[in-house]
């Protein structure tokens, strides 16, 4: 089934859907030009703008479900720029108000934690200043009707991001993972932009609409180019391969940060692009959807390999993201059939890794700031919120019957299945890596004995951090359901990207999802022999080389630096190098050469009458032979 | 006839041009120039003769009248710098050098 | 037939004169070889029907012109002469080099030239070389004539100004020459008197010949040193007139006291 059209503003809510964006900017304008006077009150200000944003999203949802399924792509003109080149409007249709529910629904709930997590910081203002930045840059790329204001969204993210992993400017080592991930970012806008380029020459506009519409009388070279360079702007914002590195290092963030920009929300963007252009330039066959494909699958096992060495809760953590990431690009590599299942797992994996990491700051909220897994161990009846809300994450995220994993993840690895087999397999053995790590993780940290270092007495979070992790536990424990069952999601999603006429069935019991249960579970008890019934080593064991292929990301960044970094600071070197000796040569030796003929030449002023004379005789000289030889004169 | 005239008349003049270049004293030079001048003198009267036209003739006397005046000041002007420099050697006066 | 003899010799004569100019070194001799240039231009002038200008030529050019050169020599230092020694570097090389150049390439420009037969100034002379002259200049160059008239004016105000001296204090009266030569006198014993005169002789009294003293030896006072240099060969000349067989006196020389 093809797209529907996109129809008229209708007005009433989504008339004033723009509030969204708007409300949420209003709040970081006032907190930043405010300053330190909007102090007392700004958290509160920041979590009623982003509450408001949810409202007007909700408001905008009820409305769109009181329309007909074909009539629900909604198209709202904001200001005409460039008539017929670049207008800004925004497009209100299923898939963009699924995003916005999430990004303000799990948004407001982070808001809320952070004004626990973050109480004792002194710049806690500027801090909702910025969260509310990203929920409005992140809310514009997600509404945007043109892939120009989808690329200033873009662009807001990532400033957002930069700004947040460096929140605490003073430590360098935040200060350099800020900026590692804003420039691996960059690569991929780079894609990016140069898609919109391409886009522009070939249909004349950016317009989704349009782009859409004439995509089809294109060349296949050209929509695969265009396709390519969209991934590469995807993989960047996704911390996909080969643009991955910076994921980890963005855990120096606030662990809201980390639950918000990047589990939730910044990195599924680029899913978001993916699914949205999937009509034009993923459909499913064809080399760009392929190479999609690969991405996914290749992401998906590295993101577990590194997870499963990583003593650091958040880098754990953050590998398990890129990995579930992984699995929504492979989904939505494989055209409209997977594109529900790619925005299912979005957003049930929103809702449970938000939950997990919002846990994980729970209990370094408890245990002083401190991030190893070494140092935990028998925390389950120190913090019983916490632990419970977390074990329904952890449940949640390695596919247990029911939960949402199950639902979502097993959709994924089955449709996968139908369509490329190697590739299902190596799904499920994903999954099972996924058993393996997160199981250690709960395992080293609320299992097992007390590692603790000397005066750290953990105590449980305060309500204002433990309510939200109650409501994320809830919908990470119905959402799977709701989304998959019956295909919802699938059919609601029908009239904004398209779908195969047949749904899919679903079987609560197959012969994959058996299989890869069985993996799971035997990498959940064998990490339960080794951290579990075991002790847990306080220094990490050498281990082998794989062990140490995974505590070095894949080498990643050793790759990174021999090949752009060190390439890039010779050319740095040959540069100033030519700068100096080259073009400063150049000026200074011309400055020197004619000091040096002018130190010359003056010398010609000898004082002397008669050397004065002489160069006026030899001159008329000249001149006479010049007369003689002319003739006339 | 006219052109031996007019070869003397460079001859002379060249001779006087190396003399301004090569000698010292500020006196000698100063003649030097002189007979550059009488040089010229020559040359315009023989081209007078060779015309047929008086003005070559006139040119020459107001030469020769200016000449007059110009050496008027020129030995005004040595003996001043004599006075004070007690030096008539035209190197002395190399002031003006880089 | 005669005008070319007649320009022959006098073409080698003021050529001569003019290398005599350049490379004599004492500056008299350069002052008088000029004048035989500037004769011998003038006898020239004559040849070629200027007889006006070769008039001028002589009075004015070579009698006044050259007479202040020799004037100027005088108040300068007659006997300043020029070390041939170059002191700047190249300048002889270059300054023949330039010289002869433009001698050749004059000589050559004007050897290119064909003349046709002079057409001589005898139309125009008809009524007397004067007369044209005059008529020339006082009718189509009068201008001129002015302001050649306002610059000799000018050039004579000019050396006045240059040549005048300002007293910086008042001129010593025969009184102070006097009391200044007796403190002299007093401190270092030079003498007071002024200076003796030049003898003065049956058949000789120009100022060259010296006087003698009362032992009839020459007084070296007498007589300006640079005439005096003819002294002795006068005095050999005239030995008969002078009784010289006296054991001579010894000189009363400046600053010495006869005691």
């Amino acid at each position: 089934m093809e797209p529907a059209e996109i129809l008229s503003n209708p007005g009433g809510a989504i008339g004033v859907g723009w509030l969204m964006i708007v409300l949420p900017l209003l709040g970081a304008a006032v907190l930043l030009l405010g300053g330190r006077r909007t102090d007392k009150w700004g958290h509160y200000f920041g979590v009623l703008m982003a509450l408001a944003s949810f409202v007007v999203a909700a408001l905008v949802f009820f409305q769109l479900l009181g329309f007909a399924p074909g009539e629900r792509r909604r198209g709202v003109s904001l200001y005409e720029f460039i008539p017929g080149v670049a207008d800004m409007g925004l497009l209100i249709d299923p898939l963009s108000v699924s995003f916005a529910l999430l990004i303000t629904g799990v948004g407001s709930l982070i808001h809320i934690y952070s004004i626990g997590y973050m109480s004792h910081d002194h710049d806690r203002r500027r801090f909702f200043a910025y969260l509310n930045l990203f929920v409005a840059a992140m809310l514009l790329l997600v509404l945007a009707d043109n892939y120009v204001a989808l690329f200033v969204g873009w662009e807001g993210v990532g400033l957002a991001s930069y700004l947040l992993i460096g929140f605490w400017q003073f430590k360098p080592t935040a200060a350099t993972a800020a900026k590692k991930a804003f420039v691996v970012n960059r690569v991929g806008d780079f894609g990016l932009l140069v898609a919109i380029f391409i886009m522009f020459t070939s249909f004349g506009s950016v317009a989704f609409g349009e782009v859409f519409a004439k995509a089809g009388a294109e060349s296949q070279g050209t929509i695969t180019a265009i396709g390519l360079l969209l991934l590469l702007g995807a993989c960047g914002k996704s911390a996909q391969l080969p643009l991955q590195s910076w994921l980890l290092d963005a855990m120096e963030g606030p662990t809201p940060v980390s639950a918000l920009i990047h589990a939730a929300t910044m990195v599924t963007a680029g899913v978001y692009l993916v699914v949205r252009s999937g009509a034009a330039f993923f459909p499913g066959e064809g080399t760009a959807s392929l190479v999609v494909t690969i991405v996914g699958v290749a992401t998906l096992l590295a993101g577990a390999i590194i997870g499963t060495a990583k003593d650091d809760i958040k880098k754990a953590l953050a590998g398990s993201t890129m990995s579930q990431i992984g699995y929504m690009m492979l989904a939505a590599g494989l055209g409209p059939v997977g594109y529900a299942f790619a925005i299912a797992h979005l957003i049930s994996h929103g809702f449970f890794k938000a939950n997990l990491f919002l846990g994980a700051g729970s209990v370094m909220h408890a245990m002083n700031d401190q991030v190893d897994m070494r140092k935990y161990g028998g925390l389950r009846k120190y913090l019983p919120i916490t632990f419970i809300t977390f074990f329904i994450g952890y449940l949640a995220i390695i596919g247990f019957p029911l939960l949402s994993g199950y639902f979502t993840k097993d959709g994924i690895i089955e449709t996968t299945m139908e369509h490329n087999a190697i590739l299902g397999w190596l799904a499920v053995v994903g999954a099972g890596i996924t058993g393996f790590y997160m199981s250690r993780l709960v395992f080293m940290t609320f299992f097992g004995k007390a590692r603790w270092d000397e005066g750290v007495k953990p105590h449980e979070s305060p309500a204002v951090m433990t309510w939200p992790l109650i409501l994320l536990a809830i919908g990470s424990v119905v959402l799977g359901a709701f989304l998959i069952v019956g295909n919802r999601l699938m059919i609601f999603l029908g009239p904004a990207v398209g779908r195969p006429e047949e749904l899919p069935e679903f079987h609560a019991v197959s012969p994959v999802g058996l299989a890869t249960l069985a993996l799971v579970a035997l990498g959940a008890a064998y990490a339960w022999l080794k951290y579990g019934r075991q002790e847990v080593p306080a220094v990490a064991p050498r281990g082998s080389v794989l062990t140490t292929f995974a505590r070095r990301d894949l080498y990643g960044d050793a790759l990174n630096e021999a090949l752009f970094m060190r390439p890039g600071q010779w050319l740095t070197r040959l540069a100033v190098w030519f700068d100096n000796r080259g073009i400063d040569g150049l000026v200074n030796g011309l400055a020197a050469g004619i000091g040096g003929t002018s130190g010359r030449l003056r010398r010609i002023q000898t004082g002397y009458v008669r050397s004065y004379a002489l160069s006026i005789f030899v001159g008329a000289a000249i001149l006479a032979g010049a007369w003689f030889v002319v003739g006339t004169l | 006839m006219t052109t031996h005239y007019l070869i003397l008349s460079a001859l002379l003049f060249a001779i006087g041009g190396i003399g301004v270049l090569i000698r010292r004293n500020a006196i000698v030079v100063f003649m030097c120039v002189e007979l550059m001048l009488n040089a010229c003198n020559l040359a315009f009267v023989t081209f007078a003769r060779q015309h047929g036209n008086i003005e070559g003739q006139v040119i020459a006397f107001f030469v020769m009248i200016v000449a007059a005046a110009e050496v008027v000041v020129g030995l005004a002007i040595i003996v001043t710098i004599f006075r004070t420099r007690r030096s008539a050697s035209v190197d002395d006066a190399s002031l003006l050098k880089y | 037939m005669g005008e070319t003899v007649t320009f022959w010799v006098l073409a080698v004569a003021s050529v001569a004169a003019a290398l005599g100019l350049v490379f004599s070194r004492k500056a008299v001799y350069s002052a008088l070889m000029l004048g035989v240039v500037m004769l011998s231009l003038a006898v020239l002038y004559a040849v070629q029907d200027a007889p006006f200008l070769a008039a001028v030529q002589i009075i004015v050019y070579t009698g006044a012109v050259m007479m202040l050169f020799l004037f100027v020599l005088m108040l300068v230092g007659v006997d300043s002469s020029d070390s041939l020694v170059e002191t700047l570097r190249g300048q002889r090389f270059w300054a023949f080099l330039a010289g002869l150049g433009f001698a050749v390439l004059l000589a050559l420009g004007f050897g290119n030239v064909v003349f046709a037969a002079p057409t001589g100034l005898a139309a125009v002379n008809q009524a007397g070389n004067v007369p044209s002259l005059a008529e020339a200049i006082f009718t189509r160059y009068v201008f001129a004539f002015e302001v050649t008239s306002a610059l000799l004016i000018t050039a004579a105000l000019g050396a006045m100004v240059l040549a005048h001296r300002e007293r910086a204090e008042a001129k010593a009266t025969q009184k102070d020459l006097s009391r200044a030569r007796f403190v002299a006198f007093g401190e270092t014993g030079a003498n007071p008197a002024s200076l003796p005169g030049p003898g003065t002789y049956a058949r000789h009294n120009a100022i060259d010949m010296p006087a003698l003293l009362p032992d009839g030896s020459i007084s070296q006072l007498s007589v300006n040193r640079h005439l005096a240099r003819h002294t002795e060969e006068l005095l050999e000349e005239r030995s008969g007139e002078l009784d010289a067989s006296e054991t001579p006196v010894a000189e009363i020389t400046e600053g010495e006291n006869s005691k």
